[in-house]
């Protein structure tokens, strides 16, 4: 009984999954040797070089995905709230023990291999809340069970961000996405999903672009709301109005104010008076509209303030540290700039392995880790980054495939969280290195250099497919 | 179980599609549409240029420039940056072949393939020029300024030293310093070293596809520039140097004469020397190479190195010890009837006026005199027993610096031999040896063996009346202070009051009407005391050794010269010595002593010895 299920599960595992998952590795491994090259050490096997670890670090990585498959799935599911408690306990301990790299308090070192708590928080948020969704009895929309879900996300959250680590703590809102799976409001999800395109947004144009483009989505979506021409116009012109009168004012004052934020505070004042109006008029789903049109605006010139002063000085100096510079006099923008052109003189097919000029000089900051996709777009050109891409989303979907064909919810629940993981990471950070996302220091899911985040994946992974290789047996 | 919202994994699913394919879009553009950054990235070529600094000049204690710089320029390369370029003009440029261009670029991309490796070394000035219009034709070539060491006097190699490139080994022992940099060998380029090499600066160039440098990679923010080293004055004199360097002209040998008052060294000069020139630049190994196979050995320092018997300079040092410890004064006299002798073993002594007292014996140089001390100091009762009496003795000797390096500001100096008593233990058994066996010491021979810079120093303290400095060559040096230990006064065991009796022995060595062992070295108005030695050498002719200072009172030069194989220390180190000191303290040779000039100058030990060697084969 016991060998025939085992031969089941070995029957049952996904391999296009695994083998995936294998050449993500290898690519990843070959791209760490080409990033950090050395022609002292020109083996890929020497062991005192970054790649020589990794190797170590893959192979580990093999082992441990083997012990997942052959551990019984029901521990999984028993554990999970264990292993939760337990990485929380991590999580406080590494803020008073942990080994303090580039300004932030985030490893645990064991002799020559460093633990990263943060990584392994991911999986256990996960497990822990696969394992309080999946309770039939628990509704999504329930007060008691939004807090309750709230708290088992945001308590990790709340830790990673004292250590700081940024970019590990905005990861977690990536379980939004699971939330919506379950039922939650998909206003929620558009909601954030806005926060985080305005975000990048406002970085990367300047006020009076993003200005117009948020003037011209609300109107739209004032329109759509409205589904009537004459309220439409009436609110389009009640708008002008007021804005006009407030420009006009600033005019005759002859204020030294700047151009970009009169028209802010004219916007804003044309917004809140048209919420009023449309609020006391009882005009359906309006104010809801005109009180986003108006937050997205102060938000939108928050964010420049909030990313230069909260959390800038901590993620800057990272980054200056890595570049050598006492300080950073072209700013964000020179790492983005570094980083587009090795991308962009990989040209259609790169220009080959190991002749990568833009990643050998240290032009582009962390060249092994976060900086990863630089070296594979210089090297490997358009078509390595699509190969690459082509793999992630093959991956993703696959995952998605496999969530879905759960017939328990834990493991459907779990399945997603896994998706959602892998796809913040790759959206982060390849746009990151694009230039279409902040510098925010997240690794390449299987490809950056690193033992604890590639463990973290791998453990991740394989508990998705250890679920689903026994998918037949399991319900709940 | 039922699942409503089953439908919204087709949202989530093309929520993961849109941004990829916002990304692909984003990629597409970046990669293949945009051609500006294909244009960034190939300018974007740093070139990271080393700015050597030039190593600090080195003067003598005259002002005399003894050591400068001479602009020199590698061509370096980079493997990873060249392109086919025109081997035939290249070559003929630079007058090298294909094979040496093939071989030079495998080496280098063995190295590294995106570090710079040198090239070709030290290409000259007028090349340089002609290849610098030519350089765009050459991308991943370009040339690094370096300097050479340039020697406008051609003496003191030894004291100088040299530089060459590090090796493994020096940058394992030297942090900081990389492959390809300068750093000094011997001499006072490596003791000096840190002062000397100034600091690396760095220069960061933006160089496009076609080897042009577009310029300082922004602005020069992270460019570094060079700190120029410090410059030093060496307490040596170069006119004396030289002069000492000519009378030792085919000659083995060795001169050290040094400043009593200060310990400052004035000259040091070991013999056969090199000319400096030949260990600089591209000829350096194979000049090196030739100077290290020549059977003379001209590499080796024997001023600091050679390990010699003291001879009968010794007696000096002898003589003070009994004076010190009560066994004679100055006045107890020994007859002498030309020979000492106990039961078999009889040592002759030459002929002359007899008995005689401490001064006169250090005049005449008597042997039976100094046997006779020396055994009367060990076997005295008052120490029990003859190692101990023996240990009283080595302690004197040693408080002269002897058996010890003086630690002179020197990479490789020796120590000398001064046998414990566990050394003759070793051979008769503990206690079982008498003040017989060792009597060969009072002589300054047997076990004892010294360097010629120790007899300087021994001379030295006898000039100071029981005291010395350590002997050092660094005067000065910019920007800092030399070490404090060149300062302090280190005191022998003997009190001052015993070295008037000694130090009237040895004017009279040089003065006395009769009987003085080195009347040659007599220079009117000099006042020089002396002591010659005939260093017995097991392995062919003795050496001559002369010991000197002058004046008598107030001492200006100390002075200690030995010249191998050429027999007593009259015939030659004295009249080297005396030479010395008198170029030193008048500048220039009396008249009624050319002709002792011109006949140290012709004396030629060194291809007697071949002729002699001829005449054996023959
Ligand atoms: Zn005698």
């Amino acid at each position: 009984m016991q060998m025939n299920r085992r031969i089941n599960i070995w029957r049952n595992l996904d391999w296009l999954t695994v083998i995936v998952w294998l050449v993500l590795l290898i690519i990843g491994w070959i791209s760490i040797y080409s990033a950090v090259y050395d022609d002292a050490h020109s083996s890929i096997f020497d062991t005192s070089q970054r790649y020589g670890k990794q190797l170590i670090w893959m192979i580990a990585a093999v082992v441990i995905a083997f012990s997942v498959i052959l551990t019984d799935n029901k521990l999984f599911l028993f554990f999970s709230y264990f292993f939760y408690g337990f990485t929380i306990l991590l999580l406080i301990a590494v803020l008073f023990f942990g080994t303090e790299v580039n300004s932030s308090q985030s490893w645990f070192q064991f002799g020559g291999i460093q633990i990263q708590p943060a990584e392994f928080a991911k999986l256990a948020t996960a497990l822990a809340l696969a394992q309080f969704l999946s309770n039939t009895k628990r509704k999504i929309h329930d007060p008691k069970v939004l807090v309750n879900t709230s708290f088992i996300i945001l308590l990790p959250v709340m830790l990673i961000l004292l250590q700081p680590d940024v970019g590990s703590s905005l990861v977690f809102f990536s379980f939004l996405l699971v939330l919506y799976r379950e039922g939650l409001t998909g206003w929620v999800l558009f909601f954030f999903i806005l926060f985080c395109v305005l975000s990048v947004l406002a970085l990367l144009m300047n006020e009076i672009n993003m200005l117009a483009l948020l003037v011209l989505t609300s109107f739209a979506a004032i329109v759509t709301v409205l589904r009537n021409a004459k309220l439409t116009i009436r609110g389009l012109l009640i708008f002008a109005a007021v804005a006009g009168i407030v420009i006009l004012f600033f005019r005759l004052a002859g204020t030294d104010i700047i151009v970009d934020l009169q028209l802010v505070i004219a916007a804003a004042a044309a917004s809140l008076v048209l919420f009023i109006i449309s609020a006391i008029g009882r005009i359906s789903n309006a104010p809801l509209v005109l009180g986003f049109l108006f937050t997205a605006i102060i938000y939108t010139y928050s964010v420049d303030y909030v990313f230069d002063n909260v959390l800038m000085p901590h993620q800057r100096s990272r980054i200056n540290i890595v570049l050598g510079f006492e300080d950073d006099p072209l700013g964000q923008s020179y790492n983005i700039n570094q980083s587009k052109i090795a991308i962009g003189s990989g040209g259609l097919t790169g220009r080959g392995f190991l002749q990568g000029t833009q990643t050998k000089f240290n032009f582009v900051p962390e060249q092994s880790t976060d900086f990863i996709f630089c070296t594979i777009g210089e090297e490997w050109g358009f078509t390595g980054s699509l190969v690459l891409l082509a793999l992630f989303v093959l991956l993703l979907l696959r995952l998605l495939y496999i969530a879905e064909r759960q017939r328990s919810s834990y493991a459907r629940i779990y399945g997603y969280s896994v998706i959602a993981i892998f796809f913040t990471h790759l959206v982060v950070n390849i746009g990151m290195t694009i230039g279409v996302v902040p510098v925010i220091g997240i690794p390449l899911p299987f490809i950056s250099y690193g033992g604890s985040s590639l463990w973290a994946f791998t453990i991740m992974l394989f508990i998705l497919l250890r679920f689903d290789a026994a998918r037949m047996e399991f319900l709940r | 179980m039922k699942d409503h919202f089953s439908d919204r994994k087709y949202i989530i699913g093309a929520m993961i599609m849109l941004p990829v394919l916002f990304f692909i879009i984003r990629l597409f553009i970046l990669q293949v549409l945009d051609p500006s950054y294909q244009l960034s990235a190939s300018s974007n070529v740093l070139r990271n240029v080393t700015q050597y600094p030039s190593r600090g000049l080195i003067y003598d204690r005259t002002g005399e420039l003894l050591v400068y710089n001479e602009p020199a320029y590698d061509l370096m390369v980079v493997p990873a940056q060249l392109a086919p370029f025109d081997t035939a003009e290249f070559c003929s440029i630079l007058e090298i072949d294909k094979e040496y261009v093939d071989t030079e670029i495998a080496r280098a991309r063995e190295y590294s393939r995106f570090r710079s490796s040198v090239f070709l070394k030290q290409i000259s000035a007028l090349t340089y020029a002609v290849l610098q219009e030519k350089m765009y034709k050459f991308p991943g070539f370009y040339v690094q300024p370096r300097t050479l060491r340039k020697y406008p006097k051609d003496i003191a190699a030894h004291i100088l030293g040299y530089v060459g490139e590090v090796d493994r080994r020096m940058i394992e022992e030297n942090p900081g310093y990389v492959m390809g940099d300068y750093i000094g060998i011997t001499g006072v380029e490596k003791t000096y070293e840190e002062e000397l090499s100034g600091e690396k600066g760095v220069s960061r160039f933006l160089v496009d596809v076609h080897n042009r440098v577009m310029g300082s990679y922004q602005d020069g923010r992270f460019d570094a520039p060079a700190v120029v080293g410090n410059d030093i004055t060496l307490s040596l004199d170069a006119s004396l140097q030289a002069y000492g360097e000519k009378l030792m002209q085919n000659k083995i040998g060795s001169i050290v004469a040094i400043e009593p008052s200060t310990g400052e060294i004035l000259s040091l000069v070991s013999t056969p020397t090199y000319h400096p020139e030949l260990l600089v630049g591209r000829v350096r190994t194979r000049n090196f190479r030739q100077l290290s196979s020549d059977t003379l050995n001209p590499l080796f320092n024997r001023a600091l190195m050679a390990h010699y018997p003291a001879g009968s300079t010794f007696k000096i040092v002898n003589g003070l010890i009994a004076l010190q410890e009560g066994i004679i004064d100055d006045v107890t006299s020994q007859t002498c009837p030309g020979h000492y002798t106990v039961g078999r073993l009889t040592i002759r002594c030459r002929h002359h006026v007899t008995p005689v007292a401490m001064a006169a014996a250090i005049q005449v140089s008597c042997n039976t005199y100094f046997c006779h001390i020396f055994r009367d100091l060990l076997d005295h009762p008052k120490y029990g027993s003859v190692t101990a009496g023996f240990n009283v003795w080595r302690d004197h000797v040693r408080s002269f610096g002897l058996g010890e390096r003086l630690d002179a500001d020197f990479p490789n100096e020796l120590r000398g031999f001064v046998p414990p008593a566990t050394y003759y233990d070793r051979f008769y058994g503990e206690n079982r040896w008498r003040s017989l066996q060792v009597v060969s010491l009072a002589l300054g021979q047997g076990e004892l063996s010294v360097t010629p810079i120790q007899m300087a120093n021994i001379t030295a303290a006898i000039a100071n009346r029981g005291f010395y400095i350590t002997p050092h060559i660094l005067k000065d040096v910019a920007n800092s202070d030399i070490d404090p230990e060149f300062r302090e006064k280190k005191y022998t065991t003997i009190d001052s009051i015993w070295f008037e009796p000694v130090i009237e022995g040895m004017y009279r060595a040089v003065h006395g009407p009769d009987g003085g062992t080195a009347r040659i070295a007599q220079v009117q108005g000099l006042d020089i005391c002396g002591k010659t030695g005939t260093a017995e050498n097991p392995h062919g002719d003795d050496h001559s050794v002369f010991l000197a200072f002058a004046p008598r009172n107030n001492p200006q030069i100390a002075i200690a010269v030995y010249v191998e194989n050429a027999g007593f220390g009259a015939t030659m180190a004295a009249p080297i010595a005396s030479l010395m000191i008198e170029k030193y303290l008048n500048g220039e040779i009396a008249g009624n002593r050319k002709w002792l000039e011109q006949r140290m100058l012709e004396a030629d030990f060194i291809n007697r010895l071949v002729a002699d060697a001829d005449e054996q084969e023959n």
